[in-house]
């Protein structure tokens, strides 16, 4: 091992300024590879935490109408979800559903506090909601468990309605709403995030189930999925899913108006095949330029074999093995691109940890909320494993070719050249 | 220990060039041979095939009792390097390595001990009188101490025979002299030496003398006395 190390700075030692020239074109390569994944996965995270105010794997279902006539009862039947549904989901979809949320609005309320009064609706929600649907709580808590089971009259209202039901100021959670004579505390506000014109006020889906009298019914049956990866895996599901409402609800199994399916988990899927796009052509840009610093490289070891002819065949006729001659190259040429590789790859790292000091942290205001463009621009351990090792495969294999050339020649024509 | 019978060998090319026709030759153990010719009369062509740095097309090659035909290049190396030591008329020391690195290399080869095979090295160095001068790489040595460099790595490995192609080629006649002598030793000491040269005054330093005319064994000639040579060996080299 020392013995090979020895040759080979001997051997650089002897040709400096090629060395350098040619481990600068390696650098460069493995730098760029790292600067642009960083960059990438700074848009890509950038796409997350913007994105992250809205819930992208929910997949909602409200009652359709039916299409197709079915065990004799007429097609244009409406379809009513109840807790049945909620039961089925969780047993037959436990696969691929990691939360089940059943919810139930009550509209048509008039809510008032003093003399202050507007229309409102109610929606009974359980705590994941706020979860799966980015809720931002700007002060007090959401509905919780204890809300849930004690049939608690408890609600939470967005921002823009405390300042509208409080306008003298002062903190809204603890008081007391009124929604058609029915009292309710505020347990929590949310920031209203202005993507939709109903002013919801969520309260526990007990409560409104029990207070409204809607025995099991639900309106909405809102999931969040997992395993799903793609289109026709995505398509698969809902299929199976309308069937297996249709057992419920006796409607035709391939009657897909039947349900309402609103799928935020598409757009979600195709954010992610987006990154994943992104992602691919930072690493073929990066390899194209490592490519040609390993080439590079390949030419410099070349020419060093032919240089060396003389040394090769000295060194054969006492006793080297045509293997060691090889082994001897390409150690040499793994070595020169691990070497300025390696710089390259800490450089790039360095660079990349500048540009999350910098602009990493810059927001873009794009009015209706704000924006981060460069969101952690690093690359993740594994990215630099990955390099290293595509770093000595390709040193390798810009030696392998030059060193298979070195013992092509008969020792004594090595001899004489 | 070398035993040559219808050795050909034929150089390919635009113009086939058929320079070994039929070599019988028979090296016993201990004896001190010295092959002669004009340049282009094949000598120097035996002499790599006897050293395996070169194949023949025809006829039979025993060394040590070994056959040595079609070798795979890794068995070829491995018998350079257990059973001859080379001397050649350019010395071929590697450059970047001093005269201690160089002697020692073949046994690098044999997977020897860094520590091990420095100290050998030292050894032969010393034998050769060249202690002083085992740091110095080729380029700060003279002449004659290169080959001298040389003639360590080529014993080092203890081979069986000792092959010199014009080891006084390049050196004047002063350390010819001195390189002869040094052979003319290690006959003593018991080795197998065959020299290549086109030197009357070196040739007649040994004890048989093979002429090689035009690819074949012109005669053999038994040199009794080498140190007594029709051309004076104390007087005149060259």
């Amino acid at each position: 091992m020392l013995d090979t190390l020895q040759e080979i700075y001997g051997a650089i030692m002897r040709s400096k300024m090629r060395t350098i020239a040619t481990g600068f074109a390696v650098a460069s390569g493995l730098f760029l590879i790292i600067v642009l994944q960083g960059a990438g996965n700074g848009v890509i995270n950038s796409f997350e935490v913007n994105m992250g105010n809205f819930a992208f794997d929910a997949i909602h279902i409200f009652g359709g109408r039916t299409t197709k006539p079915h065990e004799g009862i007429k097609e244009g039947r409406f379809i009513q979800l109840d807790t049945r549904d909620v039961e089925m989901t969780q047993r037959t979809f436990s696969h691929y559903v990691k939360d089940v949320m059943p919810s139930l609005n009550q509209s048509g309320l008039t809510v008032s506090h003093g003399a202050q009064h507007q229309s409102a609706t109610l929606m009974g929600v359980n705590p994941a909601w706020a979860q799966a649907n980015a809720v931002k709580m700007v002060s007090g808590r959401f509905i919780n468990e204890i809300d849930l089971r004690q049939k608690r009259k408890s609600v939470v209202i967005s921002d823009v309605n405390a300042r509208d039901l409080f306008p003298h100021g002062g903190n809204a959670v603890g008081e007391m709403l009124d929604f058609n004579g029915i009292p309710y505390t505020v347990v929590g506000i949310y920031k209203d995030n202005q993507m939709s014109n109903e002013r919801t006020f969520y309260a526990p889906f007990t409560t409104v189930s029990v207070i409204y009298n809607r025995g099991e019914f639900i309106n909405r049956l809102s999931m969040l999925t997992r395993h799903i990866e793609s289109d026709s895996a995505m398509n698969r599901f809902m299929d199976e899913y309308t069937r297996a409402s249709s057992q419920i609800h006796s409607f035709a199994p391939d009657d897909r108006q039947a349900l309402w399916i609103w799928n935020q988990a598409e757009s979600n899927m195709q954010m992610k095949k987006t990154q994943r796009i992104l992602h691919t052509a930072f690493w073929i840009l990066g390899l194209l330029t490592l490519v040609s610093g390993v080439v590079g490289v390949s030419n410099i070891m070349l020419i060093s074999v032919k240089e060396r002819t003389r040394e090769f065949g000295i060194r054969r006729a006492i006793g080297a093995r045509p293997w060691s001659i090889v082994r001897m190259v390409m150690a040499e040429s793994v070595v020169i691109t691990a070497l300025f590789g390696y710089l390259g790859m800490l450089l790039g790292i360095f660079f990349c940890e500048y540009m999350d000091s910098t602009v990493g942290n810059q927001t873009m205001d794009i009015g209706v909320f704000q924006a981060q463009y460069f969101v952690n621009p690093t690359v993740d351990l594994s990215t630099c494993l990955t390099a290293t090792v595509i770093i000595v495969i390709a040193g390798a294999l810009a030696g392998l070719f030059p060193a298979l050339d070195a013992v092509k020649v008969k020792p004594i024509d090595a001899l004489r050249g | 220990m070398i035993r040559l019978t219808n050795i050909h060998k034929t150089y390919q090319g635009a113009q086939p060039l058929h320079v070994l026709k039929g070599i019988n030759l028979h090296i016993k153990k201990g004896e001190f041979v010295a092959v002669m010719g004009a340049s282009g009369s094949g000598k120097s062509t035996l002499l790599n095939i006897l050293g395996i740095l070169d194949s023949y097309d025809e006829g039979e090659y025993m060394l040590a009792g070994t056959p040595i035909r079609n070798l795979s290049e890794t068995r070829a190396a491995d018998y350079r390097n257990r059973m001859i030591g080379f001397i050649f008329q350019s010395f071929n020391l590697i450059s970047f390595k001093n005269a201690v690195e160089n002697v020692a290399l073949p046994l690098f080869y044999q997977g020897v001990g860094r520590r091990k095979r420095n100290q050998l090295a030292l050894e032969y160095l010393d034998r050769l009188g060249l202690k002083d001068w085992a740091h110095h790489y080729p380029g700060e040595l003279s002449g004659g101490q290169k080959q001298r460099v040389a003639i360590a790595r080529a014993l080092i490995t203890q081979p069986q025979i000792i092959l010199a192609d014009e080891p006084t080629g390049a050196l004047d006649s002063q350390t010819s002299l001195e390189v002869m002598e040094i052979l003319k030793d290690l006959h003593r000491q018991g080795l197998t030496i065959v020299v290549v040269t086109h030197e009357s005054g070196v040739a007649y330093q040994t004890e048989k003398i093979v002429h090689i005319k035009d690819g074949v064994i012109e005669r053999i000639e038994e040199n009794l006395n080498p140190d007594a040579n029709p051309f004076g060996i104390k007087t005149q080299m060259k």
